[in-house]
């Protein structure tokens, strides 16, 4: 049976993993690959490693991580924030990464999604959205991590980077994003339905029915989650046994 | 020794390191003596089929590969990899593939699903089958893998299907006869089940 996949994100800074985490077995807790190794065990079904160091100098470091869980970590990952260009894209490809994540320099230059679903694939161009509620059914996008507004519609968007070539959309809400009250349900559903390729719903979970919801009713391919896994609040396991007991299927 | 075959589509990286997980002796290669050299052959492949093909073609290694499967050597396709390995795909009407299976490749068919087949996707295992290695020894009943692809091969002779998964219709998972087999999936990124394919396909 082809299953719904449980992505844990994790925020990389500098070649560290940031934002604390609660696993006993861990022997470093900053130490991104020992943190993939332990979410693979856990049934993990990808991994998406978010890149937010600061300063250019420091970026080649996001590199190592790649080739690093390349070596060590049999499942798909993707490596996502900095990545301006198709040069950076195939340097990450190259380096080991299965899927490349692209945010702002899509909504700058869209044509880096078509350059980029050329040269590598559609499967590799996953578009990172951040969209915030401007009105009933309608969604604005944000940039930089929800500081910049943009104007653009969320659907518009993503419809059109389908168009392009986008073969995944990672969409987080800036409503729910932090909140722990849920995945934005009514945001995730209309993405959904409105292109033909996967979507992962990100921001708001805090409770084991978020998951089954927006898997359900907010018609998700998959969920992404950061704090819930990292500090311990459910493993990964656990969700995967709460959603195959309320009929989801999963990969356990 | 172990050739991985490197004509300039994707990455192969995970793959490479996959298959040294099990063997000392593997090598991601370019040439055609080396593949002549090699033990046992693995044939990867990215992309679109036409481009695939094209590639494998003007790499010069083609031959090679075949002369391996001609002289009986254990050869492994893995995803476009196994596409290559029927006589044509609908995705590239105009480039043939190495017909080294009967059949074509078309695109999934599957209403109100989403295309590419992402993810992971559990596996019917076929018992009858003619192979020299069992990729899928010692595994559980009905393993989850991990899949990416659009089109799937429509083998002439069912026998050949060593494995198949379901997405809006039957889709044809793993491939064999003799000493060539090939997986739709990707081994690589199928956590410890593929790596357990991949054992058996070393270690076999």
């Amino acid at each position: 049976m082809y299953t719904k996949r449980i992505i844990p994100c994790l925020d990389v800074k500098n070649g560290r993993v940031v934002k604390g985490t609660n696993f006993v077995s861990l022997r470093d807790a900053g130490d991104p690959i020992e943190l993939a190794a332990t979410y693979d065990k856990e049934m993990a079904d990808e991994l998406v490693f978010l890149d937010i160091t600061a300063s250019n100098e420091h970026r080649d470091t996001i590199v190592k991580v790649a080739n690093d869980c390349a070596a060590q970590v049999f499942i798909p990952f993707t490596i996502g924030g900095g990545i301006r260009t198709v040069s950076d894209m195939r340097k990450m490809l190259k380096a080991g990464a299965d899927k490349i994540s692209v945010n702002t320099a899509a909504v700058k230059d869209p044509s880096i999604i078509k350059e980029g679903a050329e040269k590598f694939g559609r499967q590799c161009i996953v578009l990172a959205v951040d969209a915030k509620r401007n009105g009933e059914n309608s969604w604005e996008i944000y940039l930089n991590g929800g500081r910049t507004t943009t104007g653009i519609d969320c659907i518009e968007w993503v419809k059109k980077a389908v168009d392009l070539g986008a073969g995944e959309i990672l969409l987080t809400s800036m409503d729910a994003d932090g909140t722990k009250n849920g995945y934005d349900i009514p945001l995730t559903r209309a993405v959904s339905e409105a292109v033909n390729v996967p979507v992962i719903a990100s921001g708001g979970a805090g409770k084991l029915e978020h998951f089954y919801d927006v898997l359900t009713e907010g018609k998700a391919d998959a969920v992404l989650a950061a704090s819930v896994f990292h500090y311990g609040q459910f493993s990964i396991r656990q969700v995967k046994e709460y959603l195959k007991s309320r009929g989801v299927e999963v990969r356990l | 020794m172990i050739a991985i075959v490197d004509y300039g589509v994707g990455n192969l990286y995970s793959v490479e390191k996959a298959f040294a997980k099990f063997s000392d002796d593997v090598i991601l290669t370019q040439s055609a003596d080396v593949i002549d050299k090699a033990d046992k052959v693995v044939l990867p492949g990215v992309g679109a089929f036409g481009d695939c093909m094209k590639n494998f073609k003007a790499s010069g290694l083609m031959d090679a590969v075949m002369r391996a499967v001609e002289n009986n050597k254990p050869v492994m396709g893995i995803c476009v990899g196994l596409q290559i390995m029927f006589e044509g795909s609908e995705e590239s009407p105009d480039i043939k593939g190495l017909g080294i299976f009967k059949g074509m490749v078309r695109k999934i068919n599957a209403p109100g699903l989403k295309i590419p087949h992402m993810g992971w996707n559990s596996l019917t295992i076929n018992e009858n089958t003619h192979v020299d290695i069992n990729l899928f020894k010692n595994i559980r009943k009905n393993p989850y893998v991990y899949f990416v692809h659009s089109y799937h091969a429509m083998p002439e002779d069912k026998f050949i299907i060593l494995a198949t998964s379901v997405y809006g219709e039957e889709i044809t998972a793993a491939v064999g006869k003799n000493n060539v087999i090939a997986t739709q999936f990707h081994p690589e990124k199928s956590g410890d089940i593929g790596l357990s394919i991949i054992k058996n396909f070393v270690e076999g």
